[in-house]
């Protein structure tokens, strides 16, 4: 089945080169978070240039990196800024990594529709995630205890939010550490003493997306970065893009591009 | 002719069946290779005794036995809920079902063999956990007694059929001497079959045991997720497997983070290599002990 695969793979290959005169493969790899944004411009490029052949995959911003550090991928996507242990193994193999902001994210936070509170400041959530605050009652709430849903500290959400919102300081070991952003959607909206976070796009009516600091999670403010919990998704590439990467990079930046972000569930940068 | 193509077909199977061992041995050699880095990091006893798991956190923390008590706490409840089921059912079949009511009863235990772990944790997550939540009036329900309920029904057709094997390779004289004796039918059953089973159902509970240390989709999805060291069934935990499952994906290639899931696969390596040795050894003795030979 392989062996077939591959060989209609090189038979398109063939055949494209003799029509087009050039066939080019582009590898996109790394977050979850950013493959719905890699999978529509992908498609979108692919239609409007049909010499050209990218295949996308995910498995989490960490492989992505890792395989543009062995190139093999031609693009990284990440849900988080590369590592300094990642740009020192990077440089060691020969391999300049190149940033590309290409989507805004927000991360909201989310209670179940039964609780009262609607604000909470950054300083009272931080208190709540690293176990200092364990009653909805220490910030105004009625008396029962916060069931605290968190990312699992492997992915690119849970490090953004530890970033913004705990200052790095350490998760309590209670909380609950969920696969996916579904996930803890889900579960919030069952649980009523639930606090947890997610990507702008798992908003839902079945769930409450309380104001951080009085500010609302809306595209605005998180473009404005006034919404505290904001940030970006980014493609690398291995030096300055060139070629066929440079134009799908810049294809996914034109207002073309931008609008199948927007698609996607997260903010374009216009 | 004959000779000629068992010429090719032996070296054929012999080495099909090699094959496996070189899979073993393969896994066996890299989990050790991408594991043992960590103690460079921490040592052994920082690693299977520390209480804080943060591989992520500056500096990271790495101990990993909230993730072990998180297994064996799920294990003895799947056990506790499997043990008396699958059993039971096995005798069911065996001694008082039916040949029509065997027939039927038997495929329908084997086909919960045959779905789909995520299916399992599907429905845990959806219909479970929230009835779990309301009856009990608990925070969460994604906790330790879902998820040993639900590994618990998983591991009912493993016990089930081998138990079940137990009992059918009790040789028919016992049973005929025991009746002969006047013994009846419970006394005979009690104390004659059970015990000349003992070491079968010993293996089909081991082997379960098996089974449910290695499931890994469906704790992911019911047993809550956190890695704290458990102290009531109704407190989430967080299973080995489901850790390296959840981080392995985002677990930066070569670092530290990386190579201590390596090594929680290594420990889960040896506690189901354990268990297995231990069913094969009981069931060799058992076996030796009816007088069936090897």
């Amino acid at each position: 089945m392989k062996k077939l695969f591959n060989t209609s793979i090189l038979i398109l290959a063939i055949a494209s080169l003799v029509v087009a005169g050039e066939a080019v493969k582009i590898r996109i790899e790394g977050s979850t978070t950013v493959l719905p944004i890699a999978q529509l411009s992908a498609e979108e490029f692919m239609n409007a240039n049909p010499d050209v052949t990218i295949s996308v995959q995910g498995g989490g911003s960490g492989v992505g990196i890792a395989s543009l550090i062995d190139k093999t991928c031609d693009i990284a996507t990440s849900s988080r800024a590369m590592k300094d242990d990642e740009i020192k193994n990077a440089i060691a193999k020969g391999v300049t990594p190149v940033a590309h902001i290409v989507a805004m994210d927000g991360i909201a936070v989310i209670l179940h529709p039964s609780n009262k509170i609607n604000n909470l400041t950054v300083e009272q959530i931080r208190k709540i995630y690293t176990g200092k605050i364990s009653n909805w009652k220490e910030v105004g709430g009625e008396d029962k205890k916060i069931v605290v849903l968190s990312r699992d500290t492997a992915s690119g959400t849970f490090e953004a939010f530890s970033k913004l919102a705990l200052n790095d300081e350490k998760v309590r070991k209670d909380a609950l550490m969920n696969a996916s952003n579904q996930a803890i959607a889900t579960t919030v909206e069952r649980t009523p003493g639930a606090i947890g976070y997610v990507g702008i796009g798992y908003i839902s009516s079945k769930v409450k997306a309380i104001t951080v600091e009085n500010v609302t999670c809306t595209k605005k403010n998180i473009l404005t970065k006034t919404y505290p919990l904001s940030r970006p998704l980014f493609m690398y590439t291995n030096g300055k893009p060139k070629g066929v990467v440079k134009d799908f990079i810049d294809f996914i930046l034109s207002a073309e591009g931008q609008e199948l972000v927007e698609t996607a569930g997260y903010i374009g940068l216009k | 002719m004959k000779l000629k193509s068992e010429k090719i077909i032996k070296p054929v199977f012999g080495g099909l069946a090699f094959a496996s061992l070189v899979f073993l041995l393969g896994i066996i050699l890299i989990l050790f290779q991408q594991g043992l880095p960590i103690f460079g990091v921490v040592n052994l006893f920082e690693f299977v005794g520390g209480k804080a798991w943060y591989p992520t956190a500056e500096p990271a923390e790495f101990g990993i036995l909230p993730l072990i008590l998180g297994t064996l706490w799920i294990t003895l409840g799947a056990m506790l809920f499997c043990i008396p089921v699958g059993i039971g059912s096995a005798l069911f079949l065996h001694e008082i079902a039916g040949f029509r009511l065997r027939s039927i009863l038997k495929p329908i235990i084997e086909i919960l063999a045959g779905i789909p772990s995520i299916v399992y944790g599907f429905f845990g997550m959806v219909i479970i956990a929230p009835f779990l939540q309301n009856l009990l009036d608990i925070p969460i329900g994604q906790c330790a007694l879902t998820a040993s309920l639900i590994l618990g029904v998983m591991a009912v057709p493993t016990v089930c059929s081998l138990a079940e094997d137990a009992l059918n390779f009790v040789p028919k004289s016992f049973r005929e001497a025991s009746y002969a004796l006047g013994a009846n039918r419970w006394q005979t059953l009690t104390r004659v079959v059970i015990p000349a089973a003992g070491s079968g159902i010993s293996t089909a509970i081991i082997l379960g045991m098996s089974r449910v240390v290695g499931e890994t989709m469906t704790v992911l999805m019911v047993a809550g997720g956190a890695a704290v060291i458990p102290k009531s069934f109704l407190d989430p935990v967080r299973p080995m497997t489901a850790t390296i499952a959840a981080e392995m994906g985002e677990a930066v290639v070569g670092s530290p983070h990386y190579h201590a899931l390596f090594a929680i696969g290594l420990v889960l390596f040896i506690i189901t290599m354990a268990f297995n040795v231990i069913a094969e050894i009981i069931s060799r003795n058992y076996r030796l002990k009816l007088g069936l030979g090897r």
